[in-house]
């Protein structure tokens, strides 16, 4: 499996990304927002969490438009992969690539702790490690990961088995308790928590590992 | 030429932000609000020649998320 992780002014979870990617053994590159291009041979981009652009305008709003999107646009509608944690799961909702949006948290405040997370399918290449009802703790840090999507969307969403986790118990009034969700082909995966940072037994639980590794079975044997 | 773009929240859209402010407007003892809602105004300083049609550009491909928020574009 051949990984690039997207750079940002203002990523600080890129260096965690491409950890976990090599460490589930992925050859990993790192790929910086003025580049047009993705590195040849690509199977999955990352889009790692932090603070790109400073979250000024919106969350993702500036890092949406930046020159590596429209490549990471261009990769995923031609069917390939990509993971976008955290903050970069609020760039895939800004491209479009992933329905929806990401609001203040209800509460306003800025959470960082673990939570509690409910496998919703095990229908996908990034989640087939788990099965459907697990329930697994993987640590969130942000101010926007509240959820939104008009009541169509999200019907559309629960029809068509995309919601890939909710949240127990919901700490930040996410529609649905949507903790992460999927593109209508499964291969891009947005969500808030930080399953990079639950995967080793250094970062005190190791729950995201299976998703690491999972991918790398599947991307390997293809 | 300066255009003023207003960008809100949809109706709908539950705006917390918002809710804080009307929170503490009631403890400082103004009962009088039922709601409020918290935007944010884009101030352009355009060059010439740039049109209203480029500032709705603008609004649909960055100001404004259209998932979320709706915008008004003031241009004398």
């Amino acid at each position: 499996m051949k990984a690039a992780v997207v750079v940002f002014p203002g990523s600080n979870c890129d260096r965690d990304l491409a950890v976990a990617f090599k460490a589930a053994g992925a050859e990993v590159e790192m790929v910086w927002h003025k580049d047009t291009d993705l590195p040849a041979g690509i199977d999955i981009v990352g889009v790692p969490g932090g603070f790109s652009f400073g979250d000024y305008l919106r969350c993702g709003a500036i890092a949406a438009n930046s020159p590596i999107c429209r490549a990471v646009k261009t990769h995923a509608d031609r069917g390939g992969y990509v993971l976008g944690v955290c903050n970069g799961f609020q760039v895939l909702t800004e491209t479009g690539v992933l329905p929806g949006a990401l609001l203040r948290n209800a509460g306003l405040k800025y959470i960082c702790k673990t939570v509690r997370l409910r496998v919703e399918t095990e229908m996908s290449d990034y989640l087939s490690g788990y099965g459907k009802g697990d329930e697994i703790d993987i640590p969130i840090a942000h101010h926007d990961g509240n959820y939104f999507a008009d009541e169509e969307t999200l019907m559309r969403l629960r029809g068509g088995d995309r919601i890939a986790f909710t949240y127990v118990d919901n700490p930040n009034g996410s529609c649905h308790d949507i903790a992460g969700i999927l593109s209508e082909n499964r291969r891009v995966l947005g969500m808030m928590p930080h399953p990079e940072r639950a995967a080793d037994l250094g970062h005190g639980g190791t729950d995201g590992q299976a998703l690491f590794r999972a991918l790398a079975g599947q991307l390997t044997a293809a | 030429m300066k255009a003023t773009v207003h960008v809100m929240l949809k109706t709908g859209v539950l705006d917390p932000q918002g809710e804080a402010v009307r929170h503490a407007l009631g403890a400082l003892g103004f009962d009088g609000v039922n709601g409020v809602r918290q935007g944010k105004v884009i101030e352009l300083d355009l060059a010439e020649g740039t049109s209203a049609a480029d500032v709705e550009a603008m609004c649909e491909r960055l100001l404004a998320n259209t998932v979320i928020e709706s915008y008004r574009v003031d241009m004398p």
